[in-house]
């Protein structure tokens, strides 16, 4: 019994840490709609701050509640600056694009981390009173536990207490539902939204302080606290602070009871959990549907692209064609990868542009198709072309089954769902280790002689990535495709004349799925080898970024998107040991100079002249 | 060349007095590297600094077959995608002679793979998983490090004189924490029938819930605990430990604990009494090491750490390969330079074994102490690699032909 009770308050002590983390995301989510990837490095840094600031202060309690709130306060400063040179330029651009934007600030602050405080982790020396411990029956618990314990409500109650006994409160939450009204209302929306982003990364800052006791300031921090963060303002309802905290208790408590009963789980928990109460209440456990948001009036109409810009399309892929007479064996491998990323960003592009579902996990079936092609040539000894027929049907198949529930959400909820099944496919790609090979992955699935020179290879993947992509295009200006797009801009005049926007997403799901496996399948056989690295979060982010980076709104987005992303990154690792900074600083260059991405801008500067 | 005190001092001088590259004449010898810099910095900065002090001093010294050698190195990313177009950048691009580095198991095994399709030798410096020289191994790939297997069968050495019969395990949940564990649970039971296996704890790698994890095991009442969590996680797991009071009265079985990389961070808790395999730093463990950590510190002003040794040992042991092949050349090398080859690293001599491409560096197995509140080894032994390895016919059998 006793044992139960320790870690069930253990559960708490945890749910506390994660509330603060995620209580600053989902202020910032709810008011200014910015899916803030860079809140972990917030929250890094708000450590760091805090070790450095605490080492030169007697280590009291005051001491240290004073190096919190110095971590507090430098972060909400930090916050404030990165939304006025950053955020506020990119408010009106399409969805998801701050995602990017602020990808590319985590990727920067961690070469700047890595530069000010080293790579070594930083501990802060524990005093006596960090070390106490009460005794309950029998079993030792920290004191300090009970400090954070109390911590996650006494931080509940002040925000609450702001939101609903201020003006400043009051202001926030009328943003929360209806942002338009409040600006047509004469309050200046940026002085608003520098405010809330300043409070939401003053809290990471503290939450990254307060963990210090438990742990260390290191260069891992940033993106292992940002998903759990996600997960746990989903889980709570987008934008509600009670609900985060609800789900902070719901699962810090399962994890640590999860932990007594099952070991092994401790890679899923937090996923499964998700996906069960997305699944039984798609607006998480205290979200309310959608708040409303007029400005993002229906993309117009994307049309098949005018004989001009499509004949320079076939000027692309004939020179595509072309290459391995020119370039050398090296080159041609990072063409081929090129080559699977744009059918793969392809293919994500078509669910969340066309299709109106963002994916946080599409190297799902990235993965599954690469996995089929491994688990097909080693298990099955299948011949090459049907093991990479094995590879889009596998993955089709499982987009059925998880499409089923994912079709049925919207928005980030949706992409979390998405995000939640990539993951419990990594932990089992991850743990299976008989059939999986688990980390060390599957090797030796290299293809057949014919396809064995650098060239043969290339053309290979080349013909069947292009196919791929004009087959979804293709689909696209179909009439599956138009209904699709009803279905993503109304949902209710769709459905009104006819259309089964369900099925029809589902449908779209599971060709986007197959496809991505096809690209999947492709890769391992051009490396050769297939890890769980291919369905992990990284990967997903990977085609986040290539098809926000081209442009959702254009057709050629994912391509371009693609083309500019491998190229960027493959060069800037070649030649540089601060690839991080200049990849993030790149990212942000063009997320400010075309916030409609790389193709959507050259679309807008081709129509204006022809005008 | 046999590393002393008065040799390293002798081409310390020697590098002083002339430029580095201009004694051994000739195109250089190339070694392309490959290693997650930017993923894994507190391992492989050192691991940098390690390999670059070996290349000065080999060239000091005039090369190898009468040619300087020369690094070209990678960043990896931590993602064996990267590892693998890098290798092909290495290979086509830059020419280089052969491979070399990794940190990550699996991408230590995607290059190997890598190199074995493409007819290339690969020599792994630091990557532990036992795949790399057994159930993957072949004919091209050489690995340094001891590996998961080695380092805990010289911990099982020291277990099996422990009183503690209810044991349980705590390690990361991947690769080599599974097989660490595997391996300790099939040693611990041959080596003392009358030990049991109590409860154990899989926390994901990065992001342990130390304080449900502490409690788990405590509630197992166990006598001995064995663990294998390190980097950052390993800091949390101690600091609940020491709270909670985990580890009074019980025996600590320790996994690379006692490398500087892992037990700087744990600061002045770090944990007396657990027994650990790791790198006495402080303790000039022989004349070779003493030598090697007094020109480390003169060069970079820092003590040298684990990926220290590995680094500037991996250049050593591919130099002495290459020098008893008299050749460059890929079989050459993988045949008649390597297999056998021996070579001085600061810890002492070692070989490359014929039978599996496992190298006989050992390390070090010693209990922790505080010493002007930090961890250190003391009573720290050398264990040579050759010491710990499982007979030659089970080697045979877990290799493929």
């Amino acid at each position: 019994m006793t044992v139960l009770l320790v870690q069930i308050l253990t559960g708490i002590a945890g749910a506390s840490s994660l509330f603060l983390v995620a209580a600053g995301l989902t202020v910032i989510f709810g008011v200014t709609r910015v899916v803030n990837f860079s809140h972990g490095s917030l929250y890094m840094l708000g450590a760091y701050i805090a070790w450095s600031v605490f080492g030169h202060l007697p280590h009291t309690p005051l001491g240290f509640v004073l190096s919190a709130v110095a971590a507090a306060l430098a972060l909400g400063i930090l916050g404030a600056a990165l939304e006025v040179t950053l955020l506020r330029r990119i408010y009106r651009a399409p969805e998801l694009l701050q995602l990017l934007a602020t990808f590319g600030v985590v990727l920067m602050v961690q070469d700047i981390a890595q530069a000010i405080w080293g790579a070594e982790d930083l501990t802060i020396a524990r005093p006596n009173w960090m070390r106490a411990f009460v005794v309950l029956g029998g079993e030792r618990f920290p004191l300090y536990d009970l400090i954070l314990i109390a911590t996650g409500p006494v931080v509940l109650g002040a925000l609450w207490l702001i939101l609903h006994r201020t003006r400043f409160g009051t202001l926030v939450r009328a943003a929360t539902q209806d942002r338009e009204m409040v600006a047509a209302l004469g309050v200046d929306q940026y002085v608003l939204f520098t405010a809330v982003f300043a409070l939401g990364a003053a809290l990471a800052g503290l939450g990254g302080a307060l963990g210090l006791p438990d742990g260390s300031a290191n260069l891992q921090l940033d993106l292992s606290v940002i998903t759990d963060a996600f997960v746990v303002v989903v889980v709570g309802g987008l934008g509600s602070i009670t609900g985060a905290y609800l789900a902070s208790l719901l699962i810090g408590v399962l994890q640590a009871l999860g932990i007594l009963l099952v070991p092994k789980l401790t890679l899923v928990i937090v996923f499964v959990v998700m996906a069960a109460v997305l699944v039984l209440r798609p607006q998480g456990l205290l979200g309310r549907a959608g708040a409303t948001v007029r400005e993002a009036a229906a993309p117009s109409l994307v049309r098949p692209a005018e004989p001009a810009l499509l004949g320079l399309g076939l000027a692309a892929l004939i020179a595509l064609a072309l290459a391995p007479l020119i370039v050398g064996p090296f080159a041609l491998s990072v063409l081929t990868e090129a080559m699977t990323a744009v059918l793969f960003a392809a293919s994500l592009h078509f669910m969340m542009g066309p299709g109106g579902m963002p994916s946080f996990g599409h190297a799902a079936w990235f993965g599954l198709g690469a996995y089929g092609v491994a688990l097909a040539r080693s298990m099955l000894s299948a011949p090459m072309p049907i093991a990479l027929l094995i590879a889009p049907a596998i993955a089709a198949v499982v987009a059925l089954a998880f499409g089923w529930f994912v079709v049925r959400l919207a928005g980030v909820y949706l992409a979390m769902l998405t995000l939640a099944f990539a993951q419990i496919l990594w932990a089992v790609a991850v743990q299976w280790a008989e059939i999986t090979g688990g980390d060390n992955g599957i090797l030796g699935v290299w293809p057949p002689h014919a396809l064995a020179s650098p060239r043969a290879l290339y053309w290979f993947t080349l013909v069947l990535c292009t196919a791929g992509a004009l087959v979804l295009r293709r689909v696209l200006y179909a009439p599956f495709g138009y209904a699709l797009r009803g279905a993503r801009d109304s949902d209710l005049r769709a459905e009104a004349i006819g259309l089964p926007t369900a099925r029809l997403r589902l449908v779209a799901f599971v060709i986007a799925g197959a496809a991505a496996g096809l690209a999947g399948g492709l890769t391992g056989f051009g490396k050769g080898s297939v890890f769980p690295t291919y369905l992990s979060i990284g990967h997903s982010v990977d085609a986040l970024l290539m098809v926000l980076l081209g442009g959702v709104q254009t057709i050629a987005g994912p391509i371009v998107g693609a083309f500019a992303y491998t190229g960027l990154y493959d060069a800037l690792l070649l030649v540089t040991g601060q690839w991080r900074l200049v990849l993030g600083a790149a990212i942000v260059v063009l997320v400010l100079a075309f916030p409609q991405g790389i193709a959507g801008a050259a679309m807008s500067a081709w129509r204006r002249r022809a005008a | 060349m046999p590393l002393t005190r008065r040799s390293l001092l002798a081409v310390g001088t020697a590098t002083l007095a002339a430029p580095a590259i201009a004694r051994g004449a000739g195109k250089p010898v190339l070694i392309g590297e490959i290693n997650s810099y930017t993923a894994a910095p507190a391992f492989t900065l050192p691991y940098r600094n390690g390999w670059q002090l070996a290349v000065e001093h080999i060239n000091a010294a005039g090369g190898v077959l009468g040619r300087p050698i020369q690094v070209i190195s990678r960043d990896d990313a931590g993602k064996p995608a990267n590892a693998i177009r890098l290798a092909g950048e290495l290979l086509n691009e830059q020419n280089v002679d052969l491979l070399a580095g990794g940190y990550l198991s699996n991408i230590g095994l995607a290059i190997s793979d890598f190199a074995k399709q493409k007819g290339k030798l690969y020599v792994a410096g630091e990557p532990l998983t036992d795949a790399l020289v057994w159930k993957n191994g072949h004919r091209l790939c050489f690995r340094l490090r001891p590996s998961t297997y080695m380092q805990v069968a010289m911990l099982v050495a020291e277990a099996a004189k422990l009183p503690a019969k209810r044991w349980v395990t705590v390690a990361p949940n991947y690769e080599y924490g599974t097989s660490a564990v595997k391996w300790f649970k099939q040693l611990m039971t041959e080596a003392r029938p009358d030990v049991r296996f109590v409860a154990e704890q899989w926390p994901a790698l990065g992001k342990i819930d130390a304080g449900a994890t502490v409690a788990a095991l405590a509630e197992a009442k166990p006598e001995g605990i064995f663990n294998a969590t390190f980097g950052g996680d390993l800091t949390n797991f101690v600091r609940q430990g020491n709270t909670r009071g985990l580890f009074e009265g019980r025996n600590v079985i320790s996994l690379l604990t006692g490398e500087p990389e892992y037990l700087d961070p744990l600061g002045e808790e770090a944990p007396e009494g657990w027994i650990v395999t790791g790198y006495p730093v402080e303790s000039d463990t022989t004349p070779a090491d003493a030598a090697f950590i007094a020109t480390y510190k003169r060069k970079y002003n820092e003590l040298p750490r684990m990926g220290s040794v590995v680094g500037y040992a991996l250049i050593y042991a591919i130099v002495a390969g290459i020098a008893r092949a008299g050749s460059t050349e890929t079989d050459a090398m993988a045949d008649r330079g390597f297999p056998g080859a021996s070579f001085q690293t600061p810890f002492g001599p070692a070989m490359w074994r014929a039978i599996d491409h496992q190298s006989t560096l050992g390390t070090f197995v010693g209990r922790i102490a505080l010493k002007n509140g930090r961890g250190t080894m003391v009573d720290w032994h050398y264990v040579d690699g050759a010491k710990v390895m499982p007979s030659d016919e089970e080697v045979r059998r877990m290799r493929p032909a």
